[in-house]
């Protein structure tokens, strides 16, 4: 499956990534190349194979409850499109029915 | 009217857990506070973030699993749940889908037959949202122009409790959550504040005719803040789909939403078609396996529940089970209880009427809980204590309750500062009645010739001798002694 530079242009969009000329043909082949590799995968048969959700054999790993720094406000801020009232100011949620 | 109806109803039970840091970093859990002041790049959803679990929070949610008498998972998951709403930076909140740390509990609470077993479908673990603020319109979502977000409360840990359908009306889906609130509350998981929505609850409810196999059309009731309105909304629930079988008006699955000023349920439109959360394994999170032993040792540490120590208060203290309903009601009236009664000798049935009669009107008006109180539990046994000997009246001792209450200084102080010790002294009082015989020999003959009439007279002169300090009791004794024997 080869994906298309329109697709790499909204996909660029919906996670708000500039990327150059050049990134976004490289992108383009590297997601084809990921989407081929999960077609091999779709393709074998899996039946009675236990889903694996994790590679590594490894459970547990949890952290003490400690406090860490958090970002300063403007920090927690800076990326933001539209700022208002200290909040992350976004669209209408729900359109009109 | 009742009788031809049946109603049912399954609660779902979000409640903050009381953690130090979030659930997946280690941004401080905190009420209120500057917007976004406490986020960093794990719960604003940066790429490239790695969240590690909250070992505090996994055994806040074992102690809940293990005092509902849930069984624990040896191995579960955290699940993605993925959904479009900006209050979660990530865009999906993490969670627990088909393996949840806790499974197939109960919680038994008091009913009219003794006591009622409600089922436990799971306790699972996930975070909770930011806040959203809806700007223009009405203030509601579906007519705002734009929202803001403020992400600090997002990432706190969360438990998430689902009852089985087992509850029968609103009055019981009450019940169920103050007893489960106070169970919260003795394992030290939560401060349960409905009004801070630490504690929130959702309700599915149902009305069939009785006698039909098939439950009613479910529907989902939300935005219930404090314990009244379960009750409240279940109530105008139950009646709006009683009334809707009755006319034979269609009943649709819908989400509503509670108004507490109306006390009426509205549709909430907005949320009608179901989701799909496309739910997959967080392959950012490893399983969690809790061992035997760590299972083991938290078992160990339960405190006694509300539930045994209903008991126990039957048992130990007499209690009649109303005033032991009233005193469980939250473990830290209950701690309350027992450290006033341990410091006084007399029937531990005279402390609790002094808590529910008396100290129970200040806190409601000062709007305090007891915790709160600057009554140390022993002094209220001093102040009965006080009344038992005599010392005060019980009137009295009302008036100095409610000094103790304001100022914190312990009865004796306040008694002495007011002069109000009652004098108990046969000499003492012996010679104030001799006086007021002297100076009233008429009122005195009287009584003397049998008419004990005046007798209230002659008190009163002692009374007023001993500016109203004098036992009344002794004080008829005696004149009974010298003018009736």
């Amino acid at each position: 499956m080869v994906i298309e530079r329109s697709v790499v242009d909204h996909v660029a969009r919906l996670a708000r990534l500039d990327l150059s000329e050049e990134e976004r043909a490289r992108m383009g082949a590297e997601l084809s190349q990921i989407l081929a590799h999960a077609d091999r995968i779709q393709a074998l048969d899996l039946d009675g194979v236990e889903p694996t959700s994790h590679a590594v054999p490894v459970v547990n790993a949890l952290r003490q409850d400690e406090v860490k720094p958090s970002l300063e406000q403007e920090e927690s801020l800076a990326g933001a499109p539209a700022v208002e009232a200290e909040r992350f100011r976004v669209p209408r949620i729900i359109e009109e029915p | 009217m009742s009788g031809r109806y049946e109603t049912t109803v399954g609660l779902e039970i979000h409640v903050e857990l009381a953690t130090r840091s979030k659930m997946f970093c280690g941004c401080r859990v905190a009420f209120a506070g500057a917007p976004n002041s406490r986020v960093c790049p794990v719960c604003l959803g940066f790429p490239g973030t790695l969240p590690v679990a909250n070992e505090k929070a996994v055994e806040h949610t074992l102690r809940i699993g293990l005092a509902l008498g849930c069984d624990i998972a040896e191995h579960c998951l955290f699940h993605r749940k993925n959904y479009f709403y900006p209050d979660m930076p990530k865009n999906y909140q993490i969670s627990q889908y088909d393996s949840p740390l806790c499974l197939r509990g109960h919680l038994d609470i008091p009913s009219k037959t003794g006591s009622k077993s409600i089922g436990i479908t799971r306790v699972h673990i996930e975070e909770d949202t930011g806040k959203s603020q809806h700007v223009g319109g009405d203030g509601r979502i579906a007519s705002s122009e734009y929202s803001l977000e403020d992400f600090n409360r997002a990432g706190t840990p969360l438990v998430e409790i689902v009852t089985e359908p087992d509850i029968e009306s609103g009055e019981e889906a009450t019940t169920f959550v103050t007893e489960l609130r106070a169970l919260l509350e003795a394992l030290g998981v939560s401060d349960v504040r409905m009004d801070e929505g630490s504690l929130r609850v959702d309700a599915n409810i149902s009305v069939r005719r009785a006698g039909e196999i098939e439950h009613g059309t479910k529907v989902e009731v939300k935005n219930m803040n404090s314990i009244r309105s379960v009750g409240r909304a279940l109530a105008f629930e139950e009646e709006r789909q009683r009334r809707a079988l009755d006319e034979g008006s269609p009943l649709v699955q819908e989400t509503r939403h509670f108004d507490e000023k109306s006390g009426a349920t509205s549709s909430m439109r907005s949320k009608e078609h179901a989701f799909d959360y496309r739910y997959f394994p967080e392959p950012d999170l490893v399983p969690l396996e809790p061992s035997a032993h760590w299972v083991a040792d938290i078992q160990k540490t339960l405190p006694e529940l509300p539930p045994e120590r209903r008991q126990r208060f039957v048992s130990e203290y007499g209690l009649t089970p109303i005033d032991v309903g009233v005193l469980t009601a939250s473990s830290s009236t209950a701690a309350w209880f027992e450290d006033a009664a341990r410091a006084y000798a007399g029937d531990p049935k005279k402390i609790v009427n002094w808590i529910i009669a008396d100290l129970f009107g200040l806190l409601n008006v000062a709007g305090i809980e007891l915790s709160a109180c600057r009554i140390a539990p022993p002094q209220l046994a001093a102040l009965v204590t006080m009344v038992d000997a005599g010392t005060i009246s019980g009137t009295q001792a009302k008036v100095v309750l409610a000094e103790m209450f304001r100022s914190g200084s312990p009865p004796r102080e306040i008694v002495r500062a007011k002069g109000m010790e009652q004098v108990s002294d046969k000499g003492a009082i012996e010679a104030f009645i001799d006086e007021a015989i002297a100076e009233n020999p008429d009122v005195a003959d009287k009584v003397r010739g049998g008419n004990p009439g005046p007798l209230g007279f002659l008190v009163g002169q002692v009374m007023r001798k001993m500016n109203g300090q004098a036992n009344p009791k002794v004080v008829n004794e005696i004149l009974h002694a010298k003018l009736l024997s």
